[in-house]
């Protein structure tokens, strides 16, 4: 197991830059989770410290020795991909042994035998061994394409949206198992997705990527509680964050198109900025200081997602349970101030003033 | 939007001696959102497929507003069909598919013209009438499959878990907006998904199938709190309720790891009487109803906690690997191996019978 | 306990499965259009099953008008076909009619007796027959094994100028034979390799690397490059790669090129009756100029192009399987 750093990657196809200066590091035995959209990025930058692209500028370094000029398969590393990873002419047993019986390695087949049984306990596939693999569903073959990274005992995991064509409730299940997996491995793994659930559930800590470029670094906590741009802010958590367009005036912040007040004291705020409250720091209040009309109600049964609109301005307000109210009533509300987030009109973050 | 009641009556679906849908029953009024719901494989694509005619019955009759359609040809239906990958023409523009199914109909030019600028106006994809598909972003092109449906104005709406090729962030989004056009435009919607929180989200009632059999019809309020079975209780919420297997003796159920709940009033003879001769029941609760507390009832070791952006998610091990999840905030936390005691909701509490899977019903309160 | 795994693999359904496929109406209609298509079938392959029955006719019953449908079968014209006879003087032919009836004369020899001849050896058709053979079936694995490394190259690799390579590779397909007849026969004169058989596999190799090329490359596309890069990373060098996981996929591929390319070569005429003369000539020349001699001799054109079918027919036969590619109709969750 090992630790990686990428310095400064750029990457360019003949339509777009993929990746401008990308860096970031991580421990051994650490699980990082590469954030972003489709089209971010993350794949290339996967497919780069893979080796099976080459980046046009920057380094790897893997135990503080570049591998930039490493082939892929020299490079001790194990690829996990989204689909097509599995070689429908082979049965399971034989797509486990395979990375075993490359010439790189050379084997011994009893070896073999005892490197893939152990795999197949630890992913609950050892069933399926005899299987050929357009025999499995989904889920399962997953579990093969992880089980084939895992019996090569690589330096490196590699796993590209292992989940993303899974059923929900089956990427639910393979993301507690994965996870634990890691953690009894002590595997150093690089995990990419979309799914910011996957990323706050599973990561160590997480970079989040948008438009080739690493926006933020940082444990999940960090990027929730303290998201650097109204890109993180919008990102991560759901429902989506609300981002308001709000001034400062008298000592109070003004949102606009709205009869939202609060104070303004704590913050070193500019004259218009931008304000973003998460929907669960929204509540419903009788006695709130503000009122708003219930556009749409989403029931989830664990909580409910409530769609207000206060005068003209549309809010996103998650309460727990059941709620009570109906589209159309007119209802009372409050914001938990202490869990506000500012930021200026280049969408960067405000820190708040020390008291 | 005319109306449309759909109407199953004994709908199977067989291939030789297995079974894709069994023979089912179920009634979708005028206007309602009703949601298939399942695991891949369940049989809800197939389900919805045969209201659509693409798909053959084996077995049982379809009826549309009364009327026998069970062979009508698919666009003899009066139904619209939303696909997961869109099925855009990629030559065509955009609003040249929205129009492509009026003009297939032979409607004339103006008319055309006219129910597309309606539709498109209530999409809001005014922006993107010239563009060809392939241009543009996946929500987008969602949009335009809307379009494409609405512009029929028939009397229901068929969707194919539209919002699967989305990402994550987008699927919020897009699932807000399909509510309130459905709410706008109040068609009756058939919609199969996989993701049980677009069901709940969006249905008025949900259809939860599993190995080609109905598990339960409810509104998402019912299947939330009332789970017909272990599978419904269990594909429900994320993560889905907690079953632990215990033993009924004598007013409290006896748990892996020397935990003792006892039981809640309502629930002392209905426990006694389904349980006559063998004490094996299996107790459910959901996350969000154990509440950690130092007098807490029950215990267990802390194995793992899931950081959720809002709130924690602790996975206590009760015994054994027996792992249990309980929804928790971000405050207190906990190491791992941490004991802890935690109790359970009487009113969210519930058991089922672990031969039959089926749930016990509580006595109703007096 | 509850358990929501997937179902398993979708089973692809080989038959419709829409409304009005399915219909009681749509199955009689159905069954009605293929009655009717096997009818046709039957009829337009007529001429192939005229040309297999005369095969079988003797020289007389050939020439009757209106032609016999019921007759005795003889293999008479396959004697023709594949050997050289020579009239028997008396003394040769009382030696053989003794021979014949002590059971030691051989089936040819015996037809040759009625008409009062013997064998003196095999025809030159043979010979020409066993040309083809080495010529159409060194040519097809020829542009088999090029196209498909060069189809891999076009799929998988940044080739600069690739659209207009392939576009090029499809261009030597368009040129009709009859054009180029005449430059190649000067350039093989040249390169003395007029009537050699290296110079008949060379030409039906490169005419055959265009269609090859662009079909397989069509099937090499279609395997998710993943499956390679899997390999790669694990340690496979892309030639292993390529054996291992890319050929065992394209099989279907390769069996359909191996088809076509075999048909081509077995089949032209219009190159070998220009380019070869004695070695290397090739059996449809063959067949045809067999017109000339002492009269048209049907029933040895007749056995010769059956034969000459034959083995086309068993090898598309035995590749069948893998020609045949799933075809679904719809793919149903089982």
């Amino acid at each position: 197991m090992s630790q990686v750093e990428l310095k400064d990657i750029t990457k360019r196809f003949p339509t777009v830059t993929a990746l401008q200066d990308v860096s970031f590091s991580f421990a051994h035995g650490e699980f990082f989770v590469l954030l972003g959209p489709t089209g971010a990025g993350k794949t290339t930058t996967l497919r780069i410290v893979a080796g099976l692209e080459k980046q046009d500028s920057g380094t790897i370094c893997m135990d503080g020795q570049s591998i930039d000029r490493r082939t892929p398969a020299e490079r001790d590393v194990a690829f996990v991909f989204q689909q097509y990873s599995l070689y429908p002419t082979m049965t399971v047993y034989d797509n486990l042994a395979f990375p075993l019986r490359s010439p790189l390695r050379r084997t011994p087949e009893p070896q073999i035998k005892i490197r893939v049984e152990e795999a197949a306990e630890k992913l609950r596939i050892a069933h399926l061994l005899k299987r050929r693999t357009a025999q499995l569903s989904g889920g399962e073959m997953q579990r093969v394409a992880i089980g084939r990274a895992i019996v090569r005992e690589p330096r490196l995991f590699l796993m590209d949206e292992p989940l993303s064509n899974l059923d929900a409730k089956l990427r639910e299940a393979l993301r507690v198992e994965l996870k634990h997996l890691q953690k009894t491995q002590g595997s150093t793994t690089l995990f990419v997705t979309h799914d910011q659930i996957e990323a706050l559930t599973m990561a160590d800590r997480i970079a989040v990527l948008n438009e080739g470029e690493v926006v933020q670094q940082g444990t999940p906590d960090d990027i929730y509680d303290r998201p650097a741009t109204t890109f993180v802010a919008q990102l991560v958590g759901t429902p989506k964050i609300n981002l308001l367009a709000a001034s400062r005036r008298d000592g109070t912040v003004h949102v606009r198109g709205s009869g939202l007040r609060v104070p303004a004291s704590r913050y070193a705020l500019p004259e218009t900025f931008l304000m973003g409250v998460r929907p669960e720091d929204i509540r419903p209040d009788p006695q709130g200081p503000f009122g708003a009309e219930v556009t749409l109600i989403e029931p989830l049964g664990v909580e409910t997602i409530l769609h207000l609109k206060a005068d003209e301005l549309p809010l996103l307000s998650l309460v727990p349970g059941m709620a009570p109210q109906r589209v159309g009533d007119r209802i009372r509300f409050a914001i938990v101030q202490e869990k506000l987030h500012f930021f200026g009109l280049d969408n960067r973050r405000i820190a708040e003033e020390r008291t | 939007m005319q109306m449309a009641t759909i109407e199953l009556q004994k709908v199977e679906k067989r291939f030789g001696d297995s079974h894709a849908v069994k023979p089912l029953d179920l009634t979708i009024r005028d206007g309602e959102f009703v949601v298939l719901l399942g695991p891949s494989g369940c049989g809800k694509t197939t389900t919805l497929r045969m209201i659509s005619g693409l798909e053959a019955v084996t077995g049982g009759k379809i009826l549309l507003n009364g009327k026998d359609v069970t062979w009508n040809h698919p666009s003899e239906r009066d139904m619209a069909f939303v696909f997961q990958f869109y099925a855009l023409y990629s030559h065509l523009s955009v609003r040249q598919n929205i129009a492509f199914p009026l003009q297939a109909q032979g409607m004339k030019r103006d008319a055309v013209d006219r129910r597309v600028k309606e539709v498109v106006d209530i999409l809001r994809i005014q922006h993107l009438l010239r563009v060809r598909p392939g241009k543009l972003s996946g929500g987008d092109q969602q949009r335009v499959a809307l379009a494409r449906a609405l512009v029929r104005q028939p009397s229901a709406f068929l969707m194919d878990e539209p919002l699967g090729a989305l990402d994550a962030e987008l699927r919020e989004s897009m699932r807000a907006e399909i509510k309130n056009l459905h709410i706008a435009q109040h068609a009756t919607t058939v919609y199969v998904t996989h993701d049980q929180v677009e069901a709940m989200a969006l249905g008025d009632r949900i259809v939860v199938m599993s190995a080609a059999e109905v598990q339960q019809v409810g509104t998402p309020i019912d299947v939330y709190y009332n789970p017909a079975n272990l599978f419904v209780a269990r594909f429900i919420g994320s993560p889905g309720m907690n079953l632990i297997k215990g033993r009924y003796e004598a007013g409290a159920v006896r748990l892996p790891g020397d935990n003792r709940y006892p039981v809640p009033a309502p629930w002392s003879s209905p426990l006694a009487n389904a349980l006559a001769g063998q004490p094996e029941v299996v107790l459910g609760f959901r996350p969000e109803a154990a509440t950690v507390t130092p007098q807490g009832a029950l215990s267990g070791e802390v194995y793992a906690t899931d950081m959720h952006g809002g709130y924690t998610v602790l996975h206590v091990n009760v015994n054994e690997n027996e792992i249990v999840h309980i929804r928790s905030d971000r405050q207190t936390s906990f190491g791992m191996g941490a004991r802890v005691r935690f109790d359970i909701d009487a009113e969210m509490v519930r058991f089922f019978n672990p031969q039959t899977e089926a749930a016990l019903r509580r006595e109703a309160a007096r | 306990m509850a358990r929501f795994e997937e179902r398993g693999p979708r089973v692809p359904v080989a038959h419709p499965t829409r409304v009005d496929k399915v219909h009681p109406k749509a199955q009689a209609t159905r069954r009605v259009v293929a009655f009717v298509s096997v009818v046709v079938a039957v009829i337009m392959l007529l001429p192939v099953l005229i040309m297999g029955i005369t095969a079988f006719k003797s020289r007389g019953d050939v020439m009757v008008s209106p032609p016999k449908i019921l007759f005795k079968p003889t293999i008479e014209g396959f004697v023709y076909l594949f050997t050289e006879r020579a009239v028997a003087n008396a003394a040769r032919l009382e030696e053989m009619e003794s021979n014949a009836k002590a059971g030691k004369l051989s089936l040819f020899n015996r037809i040759a007796l009625q008409s009062g001849q013997e064998i003196t050896g095999p025809s030159s058709y043979v010979f020409r027959l066993w040309n083809s053979v080495i010529i159409a079936g060194l040519s097809t694995v020829a542009s088999v094994v090029l196209g498909l490394f060069a189809a891999y190259a076009f799929s998988r690799f940044k080739v600069p100028g690739k659209d207009d390579l392939l576009f090029f590779i499809l261009s030597t397909r368009m040129l009709p034979a009859v054009v180029v007849t005449i430059p190649l026969f000067l350039m093989y004169r040249q390169l003395g390799l007029h009537d050699r058989h290296l110079g008949m596999i060379i030409l039906y190799t490169v005419f055959n690397l265009s269609f090859s090329v662009w079909l397989l490359k069509g099937f090499i596309d279609e395997i998710p490059k993943e499956y390679e890069e899997a390999a790669l990373v694990d340690g496979y060098t892309r030639l292993q790669a390529f054996f291992r996981i890319v050929l065992p996929q394209a099989v279907t591929g390769i069996a359909a090129t191996t088809v076509f390319c075999l048909i081509f070569a077995w089949n032209e005429y219009a190159f070998s009756l220009m380019l070869t003369s004695q070695r290397a000539r090739t059996a449809p020349v063959s067949i045809a100029t067999m017109m000339g001699r002492g009269g048209i001799e049907w029933t040895a054109i007749a056995a010769g192009s059956l034969g000459f079918l034959i083995p086309v027919v068993v090898v598309t036969f035995a590749l069948r399987k893998y020609l045949l590619r799933g075809i679904t109709f719809g793919a149903i969750r089982g």
